[in-house]
C-alpha cells in the first residue's frame, strides 16, 4: 500500500539527495571552466605560475569532484528505488536524456578528468590544454542532458499517453531536446556554476591576499574570477528573467505562487516587492508593490493578462471533473470492456487525465469524488506561497548582490588598486557561500513550484513513487544521512585543509610557507 | 527505419554489450580494490596499487552509470521493478560505490596511516561488495524473483531482503565476485612489478580457479534441477509491450532450451571455460595482456550464458509467472528504442576510442619510484 506517508518520505529523500548533490555540481561545472582559463593563458604566455594556478585550482576541483560523482550515482538509482510508477510511467521519454547524457557527456568528463590529473607529465602542453577543455565541455553537457529530462518535467512536450502500455510515450525527440523550458533552465543553471566557481576563486584569492601571502598569485587568480565572474553574473540575470519568461509560458500555477497573485489583476499586473503572504487567509499582508512591472517582465506585453490563483483554480476544478471522466474511460479500456463510445469520451478528455489523477489521493475510486474533494484538489494544485514566495526573493537578491561585488571587482582590477581595497577582499570571502544559497533556493523555486506533479499537469507526486515499506524508507533515509554527513565532513576538512595550504601544496618550493625554496625543484 | 521486433533484439544485444563493458572495464578497477589491502603490503605498494587505475577509474565507472542509464531508457518497467524490488540490495551496492571516488581522491592527501588504511579498506569494499552483489542479483533473476503488477502496472515486490540471499544466489555472487578480481588481478599484473606483481600473479590463479569451480557447479544446478520459465501464449514480437498479455509457465530444465533448440549457443559457455583457462594458463606463463584478454572473454562467456539461458525473459516473476519481464513486453516504444539505438550506436564506438588512448598515454609500469617522485600529485 502507498500510503502518503511513503510518498512524503519519499519526496524527504529526493529532495535531500538532490540538494546535497547540487552543492558539488554548480562548482564542477564553474571551475572546470576557469581551470581551462587559466591554462590557455599558460599555454599561450609559457609563464610557469599560470600552470601553478591550474595545479592549484584542480587540487581542490578534484575534491569537490569526487563528491560530486558519489551523490551523482545516488541521483541515478533513485528513480528507480524510490520513483518506480514514475519510472515506468515517464521512462520511454526521461530515461533517454539520462542514458545519452552517460554516453556523450560522463564518459568525456571522467574519462579526461583523469589524465588532466595524471598527465602532467605524459602528455604535450597542447594535449593536456585540449585534456582541460573536453573535460569542462563534457560538465556542461551532462548539464545539457540532465536540465533536458528536468525541463521535460516542467513542460512536458513531444510525447503522448498510450492506454495499451499505460504510459506516456515519446512522439518527437527534436521537441524533447528543444523544449524551450530546457534551453531557459540549461542557460540560467550553468551560468549559476560559472557564478559559483568564480566566487570560489575570488573569495579564497581575496583572503591570501588580506593574509599577505602568495601574493601574485592571488593577484591572478582573483583577476581571472572577477571577468569571468563579472560575465556570469550578468547572464544568470538576464537568463533568469528567461526562466521566469518560460514559467510564464509554462506554469502559471507557479508564477502565481511566486509572486503571491491572490486575485488576477488587470494587465500589466504589479510586481510584488515585499509581501508576508498568507496561505491560510489567502491574502498578503504588507505591501510593496510596483505598479505594471510584473506584467511587463512576464509577459512581454502590456496588454497579456496574468491569472491569479483564483482563476487558476477554478480553472483545475474544470479541468479534475473532465478528468474523473477520463480516468473512468480508461479503467474500461484497461478492462477491454470499453465500446466505441467509451473510446471516442477518452480520446476527448485524455488531455485532463493527470487531473482526474490527482483525485486518487482522496478517493481510490474517482467516480465518487465529492464536490469538496473536487475543490481540495483544485485547491492544491497551486503550491504554497509564502514559501515559494521568499525563495525566489532571497535567489534575485542573492543574484543582484553578486553582480555589484563582481562589478567592482572587475572595476578594481581593471584599474590594478584592488589589493588595497580590503572592504572589497573581505566581501569576496564572506560571500563564498552564497552562491549555493541562491542555487538552492533556485531549486526548490523550480521543484517545490511544479507540485502536486511530477510532470506538469500528467502525473500526480502522490502516484509516483515505489511500493516500499515506510521502515524501508526510514532505513534508507537514514543511511543517507549518515553517509552524507560524514562525507561531508571530510570533504569540507579537505577544502579547508588545502586552501589553508594554498600553492605550497603543490611542493614546488616556491609558495609561502615552504621551507626550503628550489631545493625540492625535482618535481 | 527499423522494425519493433529487430530493435527489441537489439536492445537485448546492446544491454548485454554495456553489462559486459561494465565487466570489461570497471570489473578490473574492482577487482583491483579488492585486492589492494592484500597484495599492497606498505603504504608505497598500496600507492603503486591504487594508481594504476587512478587515472581510469572514474570513466570506466561510467560503464555501470550507462548500463543504468540504458536500462531506464530501453526497458523501463525492468528499471522500475528491479530497482524497486531490490530496494535493500542496491542502497548496499550504492552505499559500498560511495566509497571509490573518495577512496581514490582523498586517502593520499592526509599522511596519517590510521587514515590511509580506513581508505583502504574503504576502496576493498567499493570493489567487492558490488561485484558480490551483482552476482546475487543474476543468481535471482535466473530463479525468478516474487513480484506482480496491479492493473495500473504499478509493480510490487512481495519477496523479503533475505530472500534475496539464498544458496544459488550467492552461489551466483562467488562467481561474479571471483571473475572480477580474477580479471583485475590480470590488470595488476600488466601494471606492476616486484612484489606487487608475484602476489598479483598468485591471486590471479587462486581466483581464476575459484570462478571456474563455482561457474562449473552452477551450471550444473542450473541443469540438474532449476525449474526455467517458458511463454505457453502466442507471442507477436511486434506488438505493443503489455507484459500482463502472457501466460507464462514453470517447467524444470526449461533454462536449457535455447541450447537443445540452437546447439551452437554451447559455444557461449564453452567461452567462459575457454577464456578462463587460458587466462589461468597466461598468467601462470607470466604474459598479463593475454592473460587479461582471455578474462575478458570468460566474462563474456558467463554474462552471455546468463543471458541466453533466460532469453526471451529479463526478470521471471515466481510468485505470477504471467507478470515476468520479457524482451517482447518490458521495453520502450518504437521511436525511443530507435532513437537510443542510434545514440548508442554513434558514442560507444567514440568512448571506445578515446579510453584507448587514454590507457595509452598512461601506459606502462607504475614503481615505486615513481610513487616516491610525485608524491604531491600521484593519489
Ligand atoms: C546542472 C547540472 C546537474 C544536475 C541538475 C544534475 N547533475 Fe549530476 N552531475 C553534474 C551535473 C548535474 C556534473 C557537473 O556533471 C557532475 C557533478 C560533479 C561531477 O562529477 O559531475 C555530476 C555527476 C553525476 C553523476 C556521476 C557521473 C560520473 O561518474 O562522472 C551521476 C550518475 C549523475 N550526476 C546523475 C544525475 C542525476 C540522475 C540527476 C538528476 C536527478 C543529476 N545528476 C542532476
Ligand atoms: C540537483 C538539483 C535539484 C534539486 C536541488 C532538486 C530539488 C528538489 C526538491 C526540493 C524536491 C522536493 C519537492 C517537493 O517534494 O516539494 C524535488 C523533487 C523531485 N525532483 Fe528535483 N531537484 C533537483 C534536480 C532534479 C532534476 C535534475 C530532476 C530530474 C531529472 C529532478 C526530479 C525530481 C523528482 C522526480 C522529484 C520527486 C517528485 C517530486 O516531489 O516532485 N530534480 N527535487
Ligand atoms: C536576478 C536574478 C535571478 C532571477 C530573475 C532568477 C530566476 C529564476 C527562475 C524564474 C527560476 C525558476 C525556473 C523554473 O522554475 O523552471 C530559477 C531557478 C534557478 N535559479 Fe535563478 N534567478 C536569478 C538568480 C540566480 C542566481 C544568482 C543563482 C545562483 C547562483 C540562481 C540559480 C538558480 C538555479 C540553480 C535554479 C534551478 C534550475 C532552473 O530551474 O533553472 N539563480 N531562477
Amino acid at each position: 500500500m502507498i500510503t502518503q506517508e511513503v510518498v512524503d518520505l519519499s519526496r524527504l529523500q529526493f529532495a535531500a539527495t538532490a540538494f546535497y548533490h547540487f552543492l558539488f555540481v554548480p562548482l564542477t561545472l564553474g571551475l572546470s571552466f576557469l581551470l581551462a582559463i587559466m591554462e590557455t593563458v599558460y599555454v599561450m604566455t609559457g609563464k610557469e605560475i599560470y600552470r601553478d594556478m591550474t595545479k592549484f585550482w584542480g587540487k581542490l576541483f578534484g575534491i569537490n569532484f569526487a563528491l560530486g560523482v558519489t551523490t551523482g550515482i545516488t541521483m541515478e538509482f533513485q528513480f528507480g528505488t524510490n520513483w518506480a510508477y514514475y519510472s515506468h510511467y515517464v521512462g520511454d521519454i526521461f530515461g533517454a536524456p539520462l542514458a545519452i547524457e552517460g554516453l556523450m557527456a560522463f564518459f568525456l568528463e571522467s574519462t579526461f578528468i583523469g589524465l588532466f590529473f595524471f598527465g602532467w607529465n605524459k602528455l604535450s602542453k597542447r594535449r593536456h590544454l585540449l585534456i582541460t577543455y573536453l573535460t569542462a565541455i563534457g560538465s556542461n553537457l551532462s548539464a545539457v542532458w540532465i536540465l533536458i529530462a528536468n525541463g521535460w518535467m516542467q513542460n512536458p512536450v513531444g510525447s503522448q499517453f498510450s492506454y495499451v502500455t499505460m504510459r506516456m510515450e515519446m512522439t518527437s525527440f527534436k521537441d524533447l531536446v528543444f523544449n524551450p523550458a530546457a534551453q531557459a533552465k540549461f542557460v540560467h543553471t550553468v551560468s549559476a556554476g560559472y557564478v559559483t566557481g568564480s566566487m570560489f576563486v575570488l573569495g579564497i584569492s581575496a583572503w591570501y591576499m588580506l593574509k599577505s601571502r602568495d601574493i601574485e598569485f592571488a593577484k591572478r587568480s582573483f583577476r581571472i574570477a572577477a571577468a569571468f565572474g563579472f560575465a556570469s553574473a550578468m547572464s544568470v540575470i538576464v537568463l533568469g528573467d528567461e526562466s521566469g519568461y518560460a514559467v510564464t509560458e509554462h506554469q502559471q500555477t507557479k508564477l502565481a505562487a511566486l509572486e503571491g497573485m491572490w486575485k488576477t489583476e488587470p494587465a500589466p499586473a504589479s510586481f510584488t516587492l515585499f509581501a508576508i503572504p498568507d496561505d491560510e487567509k489567502r491574502e498578503n499582508r504588507a505591501e510593496i508593490k510596483i505598479p505594471y512591472a510584473l506584467g511587463l517582465i512576464a509577459t512581454r506585453s502590456a496588454n497579456t493578462q496574468i491569472p491569479g490563483i483564483d482563476q487558476l483554480e477554478a480553472r483545475a476544478a474544470e479541468r479534475i471533473k473532465s478528468g474523473i471522466i477520463a480516468v473512468k474511460a480508461l479503467e474500461q479500456l484497461r478492462a477491454k470492456t470499453a465500446d466505441d463510445a467509451t473510446k471516442a469520451s477518452f480520446e476527448e478528455h485524455k488531455a485532463d487525465l493527470g487531473y482526474g489523477l490527482l483525485l486518487k489521493k482522496y478517493t481510490a475510486d474517482v467516480s465518487l469524488a465529492t464536490p469538496e474533494m473536487i475543490a481540495q484538489a483544485a485547491r492544491n494544485s497551486i503550491p504554497r506561497v509564502a514559501p515559494m514566495f521568499w525563495t525566489f526573493r532571497i535567489m534575485v537578491a542573492l543574484g543582484f548582490s553578486f553582480f555589484a561585488l563582481f562589478a567592482l571587482s572587475f572595476w578594481y582590477s581593471a584599474k590594478n588598486t584592488f589589493q588595497e581595497k580590503r572592504w572589497l577582499l573581505r566581501w569576496a570571502l564572506w560571500f563564498i557561500p552564497l552562491p549555493w544559497i541562491a542555487s538552492e533556493m533556485g531549486w526548490f523555486v523550480a521543484e517545490y513550484g511544479r507540485q502536486p506533479w511530477t510532470i506538469f499537469g500528467i502525473l500526480p507526486t502522490n502516484l509516483s513513487t515505489s511500493t516500499i515499506s515506510v521502515n524501508s524508507l526510514y532505513g534508507s533515509l537514514a543511511g543517507f544521512m549518515f553517509f552524507y554527513t560524514g562525507l561531508l565532513v571530510v570533504e569540507m576538512y579537505l577544502m579547508f585543509k588545502y586552501a589553508r595550504l594554498g600553492p605550497s601544496s603543490l611542493g614546488t618550493g616556491r609558495y609561502a610557507g615552504e621551507a626550503a625554496p628550489a631545493l625540492k625543484s625535482a618535481q | 527505419m527499423l522494425d519493433y521486433e529487430t530493435l527489441k533484439i537489439i536492445w537485448w544485444l546492446l544491454v548485454g554489450v554495456l553489462l559486459l563493458g561494465f565487466a570489461v572495464m570497471d570489473g578490473h578497477d574492482m577487482g583491483v580494490g579488492t585486492l589492494l589491502p592484500f597484495v599492497g603490503k606498505n603504504d608505497v605498494e598500496r600507492r603503486v596499487v591504487i594508481n594504476t587505475v587512478g587515472p581510469h577509474w572514474d570513466g570506466n565507472q561510467v560503464w555501470f552509470i550507462t548500463a543504468g542509464g540504458a536500462i531506464f531508457a530501453a526497458w523501463p518497467l525492468v528499471y522500475a521493478t528491479a530497482f524497486s524490488g531490490f530496494y535493500w540490495a542496491m542502497l548496499i551496492v550504492l552505499w559500498a560505490l560511495f566509497f571509490r571516488p573518495v577512496g581514490f581522491d582523498y586517502r593520499s592527501k592526509v599522511a596519517d596511516p590510521r587514515w590511509r588504511s580506513a581508505w583502504d579498506w574503504g576502496l576493498f569494499v567499493g570493489g567487492s561488495v558490488p561485484a558480490l552483489i551483482f552476482g546475487v542479483a543474476f543468481g535471482n533473476l535466473l530463479q525468478g524473483v516474487p513480484f506482480h503488477f496491479e492493473d495500473n502496472l504499478m509493480p510490487v515486490y512481495t519477496g523479503t531482503f533475505w530472500g534475496l540471499l539464498n544458496p544459488f544466489a550467492l552461489l551466483s555472487g562467488v562467481v561474479s565476485l571471483s571473475m572480477l578480481t580474477f580479471h583485475g588481478a590480470n590488470y595488476l599484473m600488466i601494471r606492476t612489478e616486484g612484489a606487487v606483481y608475484t602476489r598479483a600473479r598468485k591471486a590471479s590463479l587462486i581466483f581464476g580457479t575459484l570462478m571456474l569451480a563455482a561457474f562449473t557447479i552452477a551450471g550444473i544446478w542450473v541443469a540438474s534441477d532449476m525449474p526455467g520459465y517458458v511463454i505457453t501464449s502466442v507471442v507477436d514480437p511486434g506488438a505493443l509491450p503489455n507484459p500482463l498479455d502472457k501466460t507464462v509457465e514453470i517447467q524444470a530444465g526449461a533454462w536449457l532450451d535455447n541450447f537443445a533448440k540452437h546447439p551452437a549457443l554451447w559455444a557461449v559457455p564453452g567461452a567462459a571455460f575457454a577464456g578462463g583457462l587460458l587466462a589461468l594458463l597466461f598468467a601462470w606463463a607470466r604474459k598479463p595482456v593475454l592473460a587479461f584478454i582471455a578474462s575478458g572473454i570468460a566474462e563474456l562467456g558467463v554474462i552471455g550464458t546468463a543471458g541466453v539461458a533466460m532469453f526471451p525473459f529479463i526478470m521471471p516473476s515466481s510468485s505470477d509467472p504471467r507478470s515476468s519481464l520479457t524482451v517482447w513486453d518490458s521495453v520502450s516504444s518504437h521511436l525511443t528504442l530507435e532513437v537510443m539505438f542510434w545514440a548508442a550506436l554513434i558514442f560507444t564506438p567514440i568512448v571506445i576510442t578515446y579510453t584507448g588512448w587514454a590507457y595509452r598515454m598512461m601506459a606502462g609500469k607504475v614503481t615505486n619510484a615513481y610513487i616516491e617522485t610525485n608524491d604531491h600529485s600521484a593519489y
